[in-house]
């Protein structure tokens, strides 16, 4: 890796990491645009200081940005205090006008005498991590250290105001004034990002790493620290693919007169970076993640047709029972309603776990069926009466509505159940006792006529 | 101190130019369970929000225990309404609990063993001891109003301000809310909770103030909560006071 290169990582690594942790807050206040307003706006701010300094300073250009970053945050809240406008369309209003004026203001200093070329200032549109030098390296180091710092400060003042600000404003915190210093950090680390990423790109950097972090955990502090990681590897990332690692050079385009590879834009790939992790993490993280949760959708729904058979298995053993004859398929699959395929997958399921002895035609309950699938009915049907005595509800209506919750009781509601059910005078039932059915068991036949099939 | 708790002279509130609440003048004794009690829209949680000054007020003057509400932050605790805050925010039951404490902390310190303990101690005394851990998102709707019901208790106040605590919820939580109330009558704190249940009023408070707009009568509950004052508080006598508000800001938002 060049020296270069390797500033450019280090910049831009640094800068995805406090964009990380100090847009967390923005996510949560549900303020994410506010992050885009400060950019566009900085636009026309870089310019008019431009204009006023004369050539390409770096730290008077940050300087005007951040001026016009604040005012058009200013101008926001004005215009929805003052005129009857939704702070949406406020800030779509306030965003493109200053942006518009930024462009104006670029193609005048452009085209202006003793200006043209020099200036460079259209690169932070989209920006241009390439052009970060070490001198920028140590402004950016600084500034975001500075920002860490306050945010470590103020964490929990922050965090209360972030989650309930009358509460805070309550207890007697200027809770104006820490806004204020939480907008001021926002717009430090935009204006610094601006070179790098652009004006159109900046919001996703400070938006992106917390969004996805949010879905890895439940804790503020440590969606602070998995922002900032986010921010940090997507910047990594976008970085080295940018410079022609981490992908088969094939791959690159190639100017065609001498062959050299071009590199990819650096900014754009780093929120591609970053929208990779938001996706893995909206689809993988444990808990939260469209994985785990279909996972576990479809856990509750294996373990529903395991335990809808062993009772249709009991239901029609219960004239013989204790002992436990062969049940025919055909009669066993008439006992419920089954999904096409459930049936023949729990069959399966219940013979390899033991629970039955499977033959061609015909199953049988083993010992430990038998015993579990008493247990199984025994809760069906206390939850059964349950809704019957205690909720009043029809006995012809409650096999389903005691199907849709059974499965989901643990030990403590059972236990709960069984309490109420003795108050209800049902009469204690024994650990072991299966109460009979409060209802006539019917097969998949006449819960069709009965209009519930 | 004999100052009383709550003293309000005169006030008049504003929302968006429209007053909501008009001369309201009354002196809150202390150590009693006051009801604030009044049909929607009578500006019961206005005049909450003003007592803690969160509002500006547009005449009138309060005082907590005989300084401006801005003197007085730590001899007041707040129980919001549930719904104003976003129960996905990252933090655990303790976590709000010890918000309670930050106020005495102050700037830049974190809360250490002693106010995590009191948190402890607070979340029992509400029956959230074994969800302390939890985050507020898993929280039944009756969990997570004592788990602001403790947030007040951390903050360990002399007069606490309440919203709704009673608003729907289950009656675990509601007697858990009973139970703290009666405790902080033993230990001679006042407490103002706005009330929309009529028929537990006698039993919970023994002060009400009867409010629509305009404080229609403020005393003991046995000889304020009367069919007349209730009459005079629910009935549609006051439409006229309605009118002119909106006659009010119609003239104001035009200018």
């Amino acid at each position: 890796m060049t020296y270069s290169t390797f500033m450019v990582l280090l910049g831009t690594s640094l800068l995805g990491c406090v964009a990380g942790v100090v847009g967390c807050f923005s996510v949560l206040r549900r303020r994410a645009l506010i992050g885009d307003v400060l950019a566009h706006a900085a636009l026309p701010g870089l310019c008019l200081a431009y204009l006023v300094v004369g050539e390409r300073h770096f730290a008077s250009l940050l300087g005007g940005a951040w001026l016009a970053g604040v005012v058009g945050v200013g101008v926001i809240s004005f215009v929805c205090r003052w005129t009857r406008t939704k702070e949406d369309a406020a800030i779509g209003i306030v965003l493109s006008t200053f942006f518009g004026f930024g462009v104006v203001l670029l193609s005048v200093i452009q085209r202006s005498a003793g200006l043209s070329g020099k200036a460079g200032l259209n690169t932070f549109i989209f920006g241009q991590a390439a052009a970060i030098v070490r001198r920028d390296v140590w402004l950016i180091a600084g500034i975001s250290f500075a920002v860490l710092i306050v945010v470590a400060l103020l964490y929990k003042e922050f965090k209360l105001l972030s989650f309930d600000n009358d509460f805070a404003q309550a207890q007697g915190w200027p809770v104006g004034w820490l806004d204020l210093v939480m907008m001021g950090l926002l717009t430090v680390v935009t204006v610094v990002g601006l070179p790098a990423v652009g004006v159109v790109l900046m919001a996703a950097m400070l938006i992106i790493p917390g969004a996805a972090a949010r879905f890895w955990t439940d804790r503020l502090g440590v969606m602070l620290l998995a922002a900032g990681m986010i921010g940090m590897i997507a910047s990594c990332v976008g970085t080295l693919v940018s410079a022609g690692y981490l992908v088969p050079t094939a791959l690159l385009p190639t100017a065609a007169a001498s062959g050299r590879v071009m590199g990819l834009p650096t900014g754009p790939l780093i929120v591609l970076a970053g929208a990779a992790i938001f996706l893995g993490s909206v689809m993988f993280a444990p808990g939260r993640g469209v994985v785990a949760q279909w996972w576990s959708d479809a856990r509750l729904r294996r373990r529903t047709a395991e335990e809808n058979l062993l009772r249709a298995m009991y239901e029609c053993n219960e004239p013989v029972l204790p002992r436990c004859d062969d049940v025919d398929l055909g009669q066993l699959r008439l006992q419920r309603d089954w999904r096409p395929g459930w049936f023949n997958w729990a069959l399966r399921r219940a013979s390899a776990r033991g629970w039955i002895e499977l033959a061609t035609a015909h199953a049988r309950l083993t010992d430990a069926g038998l015993h579990e699938a008493a247990r199984i009915t025994r809760l069906h049907r206390l939850w059964e009466t349950f809704l019957i005595k205690g909720a009043h509800i029809a006995p012809d209506h409650v096999d389903r509505d005691a199907d849709s919750i059974e499965h989901f009781l643990g030990v403590t509601e059972v236990a709960a159940l069984e309490a109420t059910l003795a108050q209800k005078h049902v009469g204690r039932i024994g650990a072991d006792d299966v109460p009979a059915s409060p209802h006539a068991i019917s097969t998949a036949d006449t819960q069709r006529e009965a209009g519930h099939g | 101190m004999s100052a009383p708790p709550v003293e309000i002279h005169d006030v008049t509130v504003a929302y968006d130019r429209k007053p909501v609440l008009w001369d309201i003048d009354v002196t809150i004794p202390e150590g009693k369970m006051v009801g604030i009690v009044g049909p929607n829209g009578a500006g019961k949680s206005t005049l909450i929000k003003a007592m803690l000054g969160l509002l500006a007020l547009a005449s009138g003057k309060i005082e907590i225990f005989g300084r401006p509400s801005a003197q007085q932050r730590h001899l007041v605790g707040y129980v919001p309404q549930r719904e104003t805050v976003d129960w996905d925010f990252p933090v655990t039951a303790k976590d709000v609990v010890m918000m309670g404490t930050y106020g005495r902390l102050g700037w830049f310190r974190r809360p250490g063993r002693a106010e995590r303990q009191l948190a402890d101690e607070c979340l029992a005394s509400v029956g959230m001891a074994d969800f302390a851990d939890r985050q507020i998102h898993r929280l039944s709707g009756g969990q997570q109003q004592r788990v602001f019901l403790a947030r007040a208790l951390a903050q360990q106040a002399r007069l606490y301000f309440m919203d709704e605590p009673f608003a729907g919820v289950d009656a675990a939580t509601e007697q858990a809310i009973v139970a703290t109330l009666k405790q902080l009558r033993a230990e001679g704190k006042t407490v103002l909770v706005v009330h929309h249940d009529l028929q537990t009023v006698r039993d919970y408070f023994d002060w009400v103030m009867l409010l629509n707009m305009r404080l229609v009568a403020a005393g003991p509950t046995e000889t304020t909560f009367t069919s007349a004052n209730l009459d005079a508080t629910y009935g549609g006598r006051l439409t006229a006071l309605d009118v002119a508000a909106e006659a009010v800001r119609q003239r104001e938002s035009a200018q």
